[in-house]
């Protein structure tokens, strides 16, 4: 089973709040991998919108994702596809 | 603080003026007692919780699509937030997982998950995140409701007496709520007759109902003036209003005090003739406040009451010592206790009672009791035995015809026997009553009458059956009258069948305490009004004032008239030459 990790420097303008949050979590939830997101200290769960919201990720804050599962490669490609949207 | 003023309409159902701030029912969901459970009840409760969830997703499933129709779907997007929050992994593995650890009830670790969170987003300064916590709060409210059925404050624990704005008042709400913090009811939802305006009359706490909504457009803490007369909510009144108010208060306190003078003279009509006129109740508590206004005894005594707020069966020794308390209070004068009358707008959580689609015509009352004859014979065997006590008289609700009668007659025999060969002694002669509050019961009273002691017209009921008005659907509510000439003839009939077969016919519906009537059903010969105590001063005041003779011709009169309307405008006019 891959296991996948990449570090980001979130770019949208909203961090990882509001909509894009929302829009992580859904697309989080599509795959069977295990997603986690850490910022600094803090580990939380990918697929919860809750844990996301907590971290409190602001634009330009550096976060990493990690997925642990079959299809984990798929699912960093996408989460990273949003977070790296510069709207 | 100058906040805008505001008026509302709704259906007046419970005369009187209070003035106080609005408490908002709903938002102390949160305050859930703990529980300790066993290891074994850990998978039903991850099961009831995980209905819930289900619920509360249909639930907002439901709202989504009603918003969408009614204000686009921009609008209803909103929900998706909620539907998060709702499968939120994060949050339903925290509960299932401190359930399996901690071993406490489900309703309260949710609660205490879902404080933590809204404590958490709270202290971050985002304004995105403050909307979250509407969300949390929203949605953690939909799934506490349907862990918990309803909940209701802890009414001591309040500094001030206020004004409980709801959607709805179920019964075991306002079972809980104590007069002296409780000052008036508004609701979004009800009729003139629905539970929470029967309950305010007895409570003695203005209410108006019907408005639809209340709860949007009140807040917590806003000063409200509750006009039951008028059917009025005046929210943040100015300084006139206010004023206008608080004098009208004042009258009101004469009014009623003037008639309180007079409270323990007979009923006796001028020329002559006696009536009683007793009180209805439905907590013990009550006795009180009817012997205080005079009332002759106890004409309805509610018993529904013993079945709210608890999860089990009240035993046998609970009801006797509740009507043995009733019954020793009131002595001389007699109780009529009627027996279980659940269904209808009282459900209850301890039976699975499947909801009908028309609740009103479903199993309900007698119909419940004699296909339980179980839960029915420990609430008869009481009954029984508590009539050594004092006078006590009984009557089954919502009889529809002679073989009912007979079947509930049948099984206080069997209780009868069975305390005779126990050796508890018992008022072998206890008088038994039928209601009539059915319109086959009233075309069948001759029948009926053969085998009942006494009758009970039940007008709520007679009246939302003969017209085929739900009584609680506020969009019918106006052709709910109780004067409808079809009502009126068969209340003539009643009475006049009962007298012509030697029994007496009292009255317990809410038709009894509304004074412009007491000309009208005096003239047709009603022996008993039973009311609301605080209205029984008054009631006992306009009978000294009238003479039988001239009752019976205003009543003849009053039968020539082809609408309730036109009835309703000769009553009031009756009753404003008298009471002057």
């Amino acid at each position: 089973m891959p296991r996948v990790k990449k570090i980001i420097k979130v770019k949208n303008k909203q961090g990882l709040h509001a909509r894009p949050a929302a829009l992580f979590v859904q697309i989080a939830n599509k795959f069977e991998s295990v997603i986690t997101v850490k910022k600094d200290k803090d580990i939380v769960n990918g697929k919860s919108i809750m844990g996301i919201l907590m971290l409190g990720a602001e634009k330009g804050s550096v976060i990493q994702i990690e997925a642990d599962g079959k299809d984990a490669y798929q699912a960093i490609t996408e989460l990273e596809a949003l977070l790296l949207k510069d709207e | 603080m100058n906040r805008q003023s505001l008026e509302l309409k709704g259906i007046p159902a419970a005369e009187g003026i209070a003035i106080g701030p609005a408490y908002k029912l709903g938002k102390e969901i949160f305050d859930i007692p703990k529980k300790s459970i066993s290891e074994e009840e850990i998978p039903l409760q991850i099961q009831i919780f995980e209905e819930a969830l289900t619920q509360t997703r249909k639930e907002i499933l439901g709202l989504q699509q009603i918003i969408s129709r009614e204000m686009g779907k921009e609008t209803a997007d909103i929900f998706n937030a909620h539907l998060l929050v709702l499968e939120d992994r994060m949050f339903i593995e925290e509960v299932i997982q401190r359930l399996k650890e901690e071993k406490l009830n489900v309703a309260y670790i949710c609660s205490e998950v879902l404080k933590k969170y809204i404590s958490i987003f709270s202290k971050i300064e985002d304004d995105y995140l403050k909307e979250r916590i509407v969300d949390i709060n929203d949605v953690g409210k939909r799934i506490l409701r349907h862990l918990t059925g309803r909940r209701h404050p802890n009414w001591d624990d309040l500094k001030e007496k206020v004004i409980v704005v709801a959607h709805d008042l179920s019964p075991s709400d306002t079972a809980t709520m104590h007069k002296k913090k409780v000052i008036g009811f508004v609701t979004d939802v009800g009729g003139k007759t629905s539970h929470t305006a029967i309950m305010a009359k007895s409570l003695e706490i203005p209410a108006v109902v019907g408005l639809e909504d209340a709860t949007a457009k009140i807040s917590d803490g806003d000063i409200l003036i509750v006009d039951g007369k008028n059917g009025l909510v005046i929210v943040n009144p100015d300084e006139d209003t206010l004023r206008r108010y608080r004098e009208e208060e004042k009258n009101i306190l004469y009014f009623t005090s003037r008639f309180l003078a007079t409270k323990d003279l007979p009923a006796q009509t001028l020329d002559g003739k006696m009536v009683k006129v007793s009180a209805n109740i439905e907590l013990p508590d009550e006795i009180d406040s009817a012997k205080e206004h005079g009332a002759e005894g106890i004409g309805l005594y509610r018993t529904e009451f013993f079945y709210m707020n608890r999860d089990d069966l009240p035993s046998e020794e609970e009801h006797y010592q509740a009507y043995r308390s009733v019954v020793e209070k009131m002595y001389p004068y007699e109780v009529i206790i009627r027996t279980l009358d659940l269904g209808g707008d009282k459900f209850v959580s301890q039976f699975k009672v499947p909801k009908d689609m028309v609740p009103f015509l479903g199993w309900r009352a007698i119909r419940f009791c004699l296909t339980r004859p179980d839960i029915f014979k420990i609430q008869l065997r009481a009954i029984l035995k508590a009539s050594i006590h004092g006078k006590i008289k009984l009557m089954y609700p919502m009889i529809s015809g002679i073989d009912e009668l007979r079947r509930a007659n049948y099984i206080l025999e069997e209780c009868k026997e069975e305390l005779k060969k126990e050796g508890i002694p018992f008022d072998e002669n206890i008088e038994i009553g039928a209601m009539i509050e059915l319109p086959s019961a009233a075309l069948t009273s001759d029948l009926l009458a053969e085998e009942a002691d006494f009758f009970s017209i039940g007008t709520n009921d007679l009246i939302q059956y003969s017209l085929a008005v739900d009584r609680t659907n506020e969009k019918v509510a106006y052709l709910y009258e109780p004067a409808h000439p079809a009502v009126l003839r068969m209340i003539k009939n009643i009475i006049e069948t009962a007298h012509s077969k030697g029994i007496w016919v009292g009255m317990c519906g809410e038709m009894a305490g509304e004074l412009k009537f007491v000309p009208l059903l005096l003239g047709l010969g009603l022996d008993e009004f039973s009311a609301p105590p605080m209205v029984i001063p008054q009631i006992k005041y306009a009978i000294r004032c009238l003479n039988l003779e001239e009752a019976k011709a205003f009543a003849k009169e009053a039968l020539r008239f082809s609408s309730g309307k036109e009835v309703e405008d000769f009553c009031e006019d009756k009753i404003k030459q008298i009471m002057r």
